[in-house]
């Protein structure tokens, strides 16, 4: 399967402060991959790398084009949707006007229009939300709108930044279902970072693992998941 | 009765007049969380540029209509020139780039155009206009305008993708950016949209209180008190605060003379009604510091 997205020799900065130091993976056209790895692994990090919005070096492609360098703003252009730690929300905004903005960059009103419906068959509940200020959702609403916002950019990698972070379990597994219908049926490539790591090593077909700013294991997610220091560190048994 | 109805519609006039500026001022706030001190003089000086326009021949409403067009690309471009490089740099350095930008407005105004005070005329009918004894043609006509300049603005950031996507820059610039809204652009818009409304403020002032480089300093003082009443964060807020302020200092000015006419003391007059209004304001703020409208932001730490 050819690459949509491969990343080379990646190092990130917080001003003067370097937190990733060679980071590298490649995520397959269509696949699920997940970065696991401890706090202060540098997961967000990377995710943010990939959107330029920390200062960064290396080689990051996606489809084939150099990204590095690119504004936040061009980047997503590319159909690249990233669904932010703390989700994002436009909290004064309405469910609605926060899936309108997340088109504003899309000119095929019929098309957009008939993604929003798709839309609302993953997430029944934003529907019935629609003129509900997005501040007063809860938890596990606020989630799945973002990832409604993500999926009206009609993109094809989203970036998932622990998309189970304080939610209730029944909740998690519901949104880890539909991500895998979202996987399956929009024939959207995912980037998933996940503390939860035996969550997100059975959706994701290959897992990379960071310590400290360096990739240091990566595999199927079968392989990784056996492997005896990740049992250990990341599945607890 | 018909006196203090001519104070309210008064009141109302200037209010119409705070409301914008208030509103300009809340517009760059909201998105950058600085004070444009500058916003009463760009907006004087778009008023010369109508003064100038009207003086090379054209009508009141083609020179109103352009110079909102030039103060617009003149907001923008001080955006671009002159803050984009200060994106970075501490409060302290971008105020006094605003009271810098105050005192180039004024000092080039007064080259160009004199400090010598001029007449300004109004464009609304003495005979058709207004109702007789109640409220004047130029006062209906300023209250007119500004409410179908801020009804559009409303529109504009109510229902326009444009105006979506300027209200996700003001309130979560990188989330913004994640969809991708081109935040810098929308900066520079909103200081676009806060000149070109200050500048119809200007216009429709000038035939009241006359058309000199310092005409706006009190209205902005009167403007900043509007929206720090209605809630500095706040649109909607500073446009109701603009009226309430505007309405508040005619009605002290109208209460100190109707004692005076009773009992003969003197106690408040026109020359107080500035200090009285700030002292209301004052005590708004103490008893409610986010403003009437605002909301008490909670940070966590």
């Amino acid at each position: 399967m050819p690459s949509l997205l491969e990343v080379k020799g990646l190092k990130a900065f917080y001003g003067q402060t370097q937190s990733l130091y060679d980071v590298g993976f490649d995520i397959p056209d269509g696949g699920i991959t997940t970065l696991l790895g401890a706090n202060g692994a540098g997961k967000t990090t990377t995710l943010r790398a990939i959107c330029n919005m920390v200062r960064t070096e290396g080689a990051i492609r996606f489809a084939g084009k150099d990204v590095v360098g690119m504004a936040t703003e061009e980047i997503v252009r590319l159909r690249i949707a990233h669904v932010p730690e703390g989700r994002g929300t436009f909290t004064t905004m309405t469910v609605d006007e926060n899936l309108r903005i997340a088109a504003y960059t899309r000119r095929d009103k019929a098309e957009v229009a008939a993604e929003r419906d798709r839309v609302f068959g993953y997430f029944p509940r934003l529907k019935e939300r629609i003129q509900q200020q997005a501040g007063t959702l809860s938890g596990g609403e606020q989630q799945m709108l973002a990832i409604a916002r993500a999926l009206m950019l009609k993109p094809r990698l989203m970036l998932l930044d622990e998309p189970s972070f304080g939610l209730a379990p029944l909740i998690v597994v519901e949104i880890f279902r539909i991500l895998r219908r979202i996987n399956e049926e929009e024939k959207v490539s995912i980037l998933l970072v996940e503390q939860n790591a035996a969550l997100a090593l059975e959706l994701a077909s290959h897992a990379y693992v960071l310590e400290t700013g360096r990739v240091v294991m990566s595999g199927p997610s079968d392989v990784v998941k056996n492997d005896e220091n990740v049992r250990k560190s990341y599945l607890g048994y | 009765m018909e006196q203090f109805l001519q104070q309210l519609a008064s009141g109302l006039a200037n209010g119409a007049i705070y409301a914008c500026v208030a509103l300009a001022l809340v517009m760059i706030y909201v998105s950058t969380d600085h004070i444009n001190f500058a916003q009463g003089e760009m907006a004087m000086f778009s008023t010369y540029i109508s003064w100038q326009l009207m003086s090379w021949g054209l009508s009141f409403w083609v020179a109103f209509i352009l110079a909102v067009a030039i103060s617009f690309v003149f907001g923008v471009l001080i955006e671009r020139i002159i803050l984009r490089p200060l994106h970075n740099a501490p409060l302290l350095s971008v105020v006094v780039v605003f009271i810098g930008l105050l005192a180039i407005c004024n000092s080039v105004a007064g080259a160009i155009w004199s400090y010598l005070i001029k007449e300004y005329p109004s464009p609304f009918p003495k005979s058709s206009f207004g109702i007789a004894g109640v409220i004047g043609p130029h006062q209906l006509g300023v209250v007119l305008v500004t409410l179908i300049v801020l009804s559009l603005l409303f529109v504009f950031f109510r229902f326009t993708p444009l105006g979506l996507a300027m209200r996700a820059a003001a309130q979560n610039p990188q989330m913004a950016r994640l969809v991708g809204v081109r935040v810098d652009w929308m900066l520079a818009l909103g200081w676009g949209l806060a000149a070109a409304v200050g500048a119809v403020a200007g216009i429709m002032v000038a035939h009241i209180v006359y058309l000199d480089p310092n005409m706006m300093g009190g209205i902005l003082l009167y403007a900043f008190a509007s929206a720090l009443v209605g809630g500095i964060g706040n649109p909607g807020g500073a446009v109701v605060g603009g009226f309430i302020v505007g309405v508040l200092e005619n009605m002290v000015a109208f209460t100190g003379n109707q004692i005076e006419k009773a009992t003969g003391v003197y106690i408040i007059g026109n020359g107080e009604k500035l200090t009285v209004a700030l002292i209301i304001v004052i005590f708004v703020l103490t008893v409610k510091p986010a403003g009437l409208f605002g909301r008490v932001v909670v940070k966590r730490v």
